[in-house]
Formats: C-alpha cells, sequence, structure tokens
C-alpha cells in the first residue's frame, strides 16, 4: 500500500508526520498546481465545489508517481465535504485510476470497520504508537500555524520587502524532505528563529484584516491566489482564526474524547446564525464578529463558488458588517477566476481600508486639538 | 381577527403544504400563501439574493416579498433534519437568518427549528413551539398538529397512488393524452420545488402528459425501496433528498416498465451536483436506459426546453419500436 492525501496548504506537513510516526510508505502529490486544477475540472462534475476538483489533480499526480491509496477524513454533513470520498471514489474509477479510499471517521458499519481501517494503516494496532503518533501530529501541527502566525506578524513589519517570503518558502520545501517528528520540530524551530531575526520596522502598525471563509480556500495559497502574502506585502496584517491545528486539535480529538471544545465563535454567531448548518459557516460569522470586536480594520471573506454554507453567510454579513461597522470584502473562486481581477479587488478594498483609517485619525486629532 | 400567517410558495411548501395548512386553520389562523410563481417574483427574489445562491432559494426570496406586506406573520421554519441521521442542504438551516439578513421591513418570523436528527419526536416539539403563538393550549395545539398529520398522510398516500404533488397543490388535473402515440414511461428526479412548481420548470410535466408521457417520481415510491437499493452505496447518503433520489433512480434502472429519466437539476444546487453526477455515472456505467439532465436556471427559454423534450420523447418512441441500437443518452 502507497498511501497519498490531499493537499490543502501547509497540512502536508501534519499528514506527514503522523505518517511518518506510523512508518506507513506515502507519496506526497505535487504542490498544488494549474495543471491538477486542471486534471480535476476535466474529471469532476462541473458543479462540484472547487477543492473537490483539486484533490482529484492531486490524486492523479500522486498516482502517476506510484501512490494507490488515498486517505481522507470523511463526515456527515450537510455539506458537501462528507460525501468527498464517495464522489472521489466513483470519479476515480471512471476515470481508470485504480485507487483505494481510505475514510477515517466512524463508518456505517461501526467501530469494527474503524477499527480495520486504522489497523490498514498502520500496520497492525500498536495502541502506544498510534497515541504517541497522534500527540506528535497534534504539536507538530500546532507549531505549524503558530509558524504561520508568525509570518503574519512579521511580513507587513519587514524592512526588505519579500524576506519573509523567501524564509517561509524555503521551509514549505525543506519540510517536504525532513522526515519525522523530531526532525520536524527542529526545522520548525530554526524557521522561527530566522524569522525572529528579519529586520522590522517596530513603529509601524499597519491594518489588520481577519481573513474568514470556507476552510479550504481560506488556508490553501494556491487556491486563493496567496491572499495572506498578498495582503501582508501591501502592509497588512493578516488574521485567520480557523487554522490546521484547530481543526485537527478541536474537530477531531476533542469532539472523539468529548473534552470541551471552543465555543466562543459559536456564541458570537449565535445571534446571526442560528444553528450549525455544516462547513464553517459558524466560524465565518462568529469569527468576523470576534475580528470586529478585537479592533480589526476589515474582513475578507474567501470562498469557493457553489459553497453551499458559505451563501448563507454571505446573506448575513451585510448586517453585521452595518452592526460593527467593519467593511467586509467576498471573493468567490473557480477555476475560472483570473488573477488580475481579483487583485484589482483586493487593492481597491486596502485603498477603502487606508482611506476609513486616515479619516477616523484626522477626526481624532481633529477632535483633540478642539479641545 | 386572526392572525394571518403567510407561507412562501417554494421549497418545502411543496411537501409540507397540506400539513401546515390544517395546522393553522386548526389553530383559529388565516394563511395566505404567495401567488403562484410568475416573472416578477422571480425577478424581485434574484434581485434581493446574494449571486451566488441557487435559484430556488433566490425564488423563496421572491415569494417572501410578494408576501410580507399583507400579513402578521412569515412562517419560515428552520429545516435542520427531517429524517433520522440526515440532514436537508445547508441553506435550509440557515435560511431564516438568510431572510431576516437580506430583506427588510418583514413581518416578525415563525423561525422554529424542526430537527428530527436524533429522534422523530422533536416533530411535536416544533409543532408546539410554532402551536404557541397562536395558543396556548397544548391540548389545542395536539389535536391540530394530530389533524394536520392526517392531512398530510392523506396527501401521501394520494401521491404514492400516483397523483402528482403538484396536481394536488395547484389543484390541476393531470389528463394523459391517449389520443398520441403509445405511451411512454418516464421518471423524473429532481427536489420537490423543483418538479412542481410549473412556472420554474416551464411547464415540463403537463407538456409531458400531453406528449402522452406517463410520469413517475420518487415521492410515488416506497420507501423501504428506496432503503434496499441506498446500501449499494458504500457510504450512506445523508441528505435526504440525496437518499431519496439515489435509491429511487437505482430501483427504477432495475424497472423494465421505466423507458427513460429525466434529472431536473437546479443551477447553483450543491446537492444536485453531487446526486445528479451519482446518478449518471451508475447509469451509464449499468444499464442502457435513455438518460437525460435538464437544467433550470434563470435564463433558461422555454423553447429550448421544449426541443429538448420532444427530442428525448422522440428517441425513446423510436427506441421502443427499433428495440435499442440507438445511443441511450439525450
Ligand atoms: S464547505 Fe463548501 S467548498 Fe467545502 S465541501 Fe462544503 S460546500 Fe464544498
Ligand atoms: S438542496 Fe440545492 S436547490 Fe435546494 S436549497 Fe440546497 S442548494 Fe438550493
Amino acid at each position: 500500500m502507497k498511501l497519498t492525501f490531499p493537499h490543502m496548504g501547509n497540512t502536508y506537513i501534519t499528514a506527514k508526520t503522523l505518517l511518518d510516526d506510523l512508518d506507513v510508505d506515502y507519496i506526497i502529490p505535487p504542490f498544488n498546481n494549474k495543471k491538477a486544477l486542471e486534471i480535476g475540472t476535466k474529471y469532476a462534475p462541473e458543479l462540484a465545489c472547487l477543492p473537490l476538483k483539486i484533490n482529484i489533480g492531486n490524486y492523479i499526480q500522486a498516482y502517476e508517481k506510484g501512490a494507490d491509496t488515498v486517505l481522507i477524513t470523511g463526515g456527515c454533513g450537510p455539506c458537501r465535504f462528507g460525501y468527498y470520498c464517495e464522489m472521489h471514489r466513483a470519479i476515480l474509477k471512471d476515470a481508470g485510476y485504480e485507487m483505494d479510499i481510505l475514510t477515517l471517521e466512524m463508518p456505517n458499519q461501526g467501530v469494527k470497520e474503524l477499527y480495520r481501517r486504522v489497523k490498514k494503516l498502520a500496520g497492525g494496532f500498536n495502541a502506544y504508537k498510534i497515541i504517541k503518533a497522534l500527540k506528535n501530529t497534534a504539536q507538530i501541527s500546532k507549531s505549524v500555524d503558530e509558524l504561520e502566525r508568525l509570518t503574519f506578524q512579521v511580513r507587513p513589519r519587514e524592512i526588505k520587502k519579500g524576506s519573509t517570503d523567501k524564509i517561509y518558502k524555503i521551509f514549505l520545501n525543506k519540510a517536504l524532505k525532513t522526515n519525522g517528528s523530531e526532525a520536524l520540530k527542529k526545522l520548525i524551530k530554526a524557521t522561527e528563529d530566522e524569522l525572529r531575526e528579519v529586520e522590522v520596522d517596530r513603529n509601524f502598525k499597519p491594518l489588520k484584516v481577519g481573513i474568514v471563509g470556507e476552510i479550504y480556500t481560506t488556508i490553501d495559497p494556491f487556491s486563493n491566489f496567496n491572499i495572506q502574502s498578498k495582503l501582508g506585502n501591501m502592509g497588512i496584517e493578516v488574521n485567520r482564526r480557523v487554522t490546521i491545528s484547530e481543526w485537527v486539535i478541536d474537530h477531531i480529538i476533542k469532539n472523539a474524547l468529548h473534552l470541551p471544545r471552543d465555543r466562543s465563535h459559536i456564541e458570537a454567531a449565535k445571534p446571526y446564525l442560528g444553528t450549525m448548518i455544516g462547513g464553517h459557516a459558524q466560524e465565518t460569522i462568529g469569527n468576523t464578529i470576534l475580528h470586529a470586536k478585537e479592533g480589526y480594520d476589515g474582513i475578507v471573506q474567501v470562498y469557493p463558488l457553489t459553497c453551499m454554507p458559505e451563501i448563507v453567510a454571505e446573506s448575513i454579513l451585510p448586517t453585521i458588517e452595518k452592526d460593527f461597522d467593519i467593511p467586509i470584502l467576498t471573493l468567490i473562486i473557480d477555476e475560472m477566476t483570473g488573477e488580475a481581477g481579483y487583485v484589482t479587488r483586493i487593492e481597491a478594498f486596502v485603498d477603502l481600508l487606508r482611506k476609513r483609517k486616515e479619516r477616523t485619525e484626522h477626526g481624532r486629532d481633529w477632535l483633540l486639538s478642539g479641545n | 381577527m386572526a392572525k394571518k400567517v403567510g407561507i412562501p410558495r417554494g421549497l418545502f411548501y411543496y411537501q409540507y403544504y397540506p400539513l401546515w395548512k390544517t395546522f393553522f386553520e386548526e389553530l383559529g389562523a388565516e394563511i395566505v400563501v404567495s401567488d403562484f410563481t410568475n416573472k416578477q417574483i422571480l425577478d424581485s427574489g434574484v434581485k434581493s439574493c446574494v449571486d451566488e445562491a441557487c435559484l430556488p432559494v433566490k425564488l423563496f426570496y421572491g415569494h417572501v416579498l410578494n408576501l410580507k406586506d399583507k400579513v402578521d406573520y412569515l412562517f419560515i421554519p428552520r429545516f435542520t433534519s427531517i429524517s433520522k441521521g440526515e440532514y436537508i442542504c445547508p441553506k435550509f438551516g440557515g435560511l431564516p437568518d438568510m431572510i431576516r439578513h437580506s430583506l427588510k421591513e418583514l413581518p416578525e418570523i415563525i423561525d422554529t427549528e424542526v430537527n428530527l436528527r436524533k429522534s422523530k419526536k422533536n416533530a411535536f416539539k416544533a409543532a408546539v413551539d410554532v402551536g404557541n403563538y397562536f395558543s396556548s393550549d397544548r391540548h389545542v395545539i395536539k389535536s391540530a398538529y394530530q389533524k394536520a398529520l392526517n392531512s398530510y398522510r392523506e396527501f401521501r398516500s394520494n401521491v404514492r397512488k400516483g397523483v402528482l404533488p403538484g396536481d394536488i397543490l395547484s389543484k390541476r388535473r393531470g389528463v394523459l393524452n391517449k389520443s398520441s402515440d403509445e405511451t411512454v414511461n418516464i421518471a423524473i428526479i429532481g427536489h420537490v420545488y423543483n418538479l412542481y412548481d410549473n412556472y420554474m420548470n416551464m411547464d415540463m410535466i403537463y407538456k409531458l402528459r400531453s406528449m402522452g408521457v406517463n410520469i413517475t417520481t420518487i415521492e410515488m415510491l416506497d420507501g423501504k425501496v428506496i432503503d434496499e437499493k441506498n446500501q449499494m452505496l458504500p457510504k450512506k447518503m445523508f441528505w435526504n433528498f440525496g437518499r431519496k433520489a439515489v435509491g429511487g433512480a437505482f430501483h427504477i434502472m432495475e424497472r423494465e416498465d421505466i423507458d427513460g429519466i429525466i434529472y431536473l437539476m437546479s443551477f447553483g444546487c450543491g446537492v444536485d451536483s453531487f446526486v445528479c453526477d451519482l446518478i449518471e455515472r451508475k447509469v451509464r456505467n449499468t444499464k442502457d436506459i435513455p438518460f437525460t439532465v435538464l437544467t433550470i436556471d434563470e435564463h433558461s427559454g422555454e423553447a429550448g426546453m421544449n426541443t429538448r423534450l420532444e427530442a428525448f420523447i422522440d428517441m425513446i418512441r423510436w427506441r421502443n419500436r427499433n428495440e435499442a441500437d440507438v445511443p441511450a443518452y439525450g
């Protein structure tokens, strides 16, 4: 069995840690690329959401490098992600790619089947080994997210433009070739040190923008045209509350162990969106409000065309924009999205935020001098 | 004076109207249903809803606008789930919030959550919640609910006997045109709000009937058969509609008395994008039965629809006369 898994930003580092520590043989698909999207668009249903299409491209590119089994997580609705695994299965089969799909979730057939799958994945059931691997995975996942967050802070403040991007890119490539959680931890630490040494303008007060929306397109730089880096290089400090580690730890581990989960965004969303409706709609609404309360200057919502939960969220956001007086930009992505038009919209939004800021600051000076 | 409850003629109106009608009337409320879909309703919905939404949701906005100034309440329940272990669609769960935050000057919305995902008993709970708007007497509510269930059962049993919900709801009698060529049997798969909104599907059902086509829809099939066929999927579908559509389609494929399948898809529907694709793959891989997908979008023209329907039915008639040797896909 040679495993592969779909890309989503830097998630491969988390997945790789798990598989390394379980001694599983795997192939990481080439980083998300145009060709992968083309392949996916060719085989997937036209109106499927974008992540499904890129996933298919990943699998086929990994298949060409020798992978024969796909590992993904499942779900039980209501949004489409929970049925991705079956769509993947059907699409790959009809396209003539003999690949097995291994879904990590509670299957219809109950615990026994789940046990069989984990055994298949881990080549036996060594509870100690599995728990240790899970622990390391959660840790790595967390520190990768922290590292990324650090780039969000350094990038807008760096004196020499491009320094952060360069360091982070080298990290992503090195991580690909670094095996085992121990070595990865070292690499992360070294990168962190390097980032901290980047020369920054400490007096610069950047505008702050929160990124919300569908998880895949917010986390994956290929599908969002690297929005985090683009904004950062325009001198904006970005933040994104939905991260891989939050997802792994909160959704999977804490849920499985019935530990209390972070509910702050759910509470914040409540007056606007009464229930869980799938995907990350509650996060989108809740985090927009939390960011607004923290004094952020603007919010960017990103989601793939036809994404059901985010369409609901988008319909609600105008009220929040008004109630909290915070500008919100919605960017919708599909395989036809052109980078130029997309960048223009981001630039116009940043302009708007700058003008607003100037106006309020000007207003304050004026008030002060009036005293 | 009786309170007026507005029911938008969209989405689950086509599934539950008989139940709602009896329930509210038993509680002494007056029901106002929005007008039958027309161009103005559709346009106003499209204009006021986010661009990316699916057409049925946009249309629902239009029906809300059509009603909002005529009623005391709008009945827009939050449908999370109508069956154990299943969901409907994220948009059904968020519908009252979408409406509330996109349209202005609305009357009070009755947005009780209907969530039978864990237990069917929650249906009564939802009924009590809704009933409380009109009566504080639990017995009255209970009896209204019982009567409502009876109306619903009667409706369902008529449908199962072969009367289309659209015929019942629009009080139009479906007559099969017997004078034309031999009868053709077609199964149409799609959401109730696409199948039975005659404006949206451009009178498709009636057109087919006038061509001598006898129609079967998944609402007419036996639930047990559907469930049994669903076992063929490695992972159970968690959308109520998806399960019925896939199970129903698999069942239909095995029936000798059905000559062709039409999938009626709504533009922008996330659920359809998966369900239709799975069914289409199954058909192409296993059975030589004519299959076609018709998409309803804002701009679909009637002429195009007519041509496609006619071509599809002609092809089936031709096949039936000449026994196979004709490619099955239109
Ligand atoms: S959240 Fe949106 S993009 Fe992701 S699977 Fe669900 S519908 Fe598709
Ligand atoms: S099931 Fe499809 S058509 Fe119906 S509300 Fe959901 S996305 Fe729209």
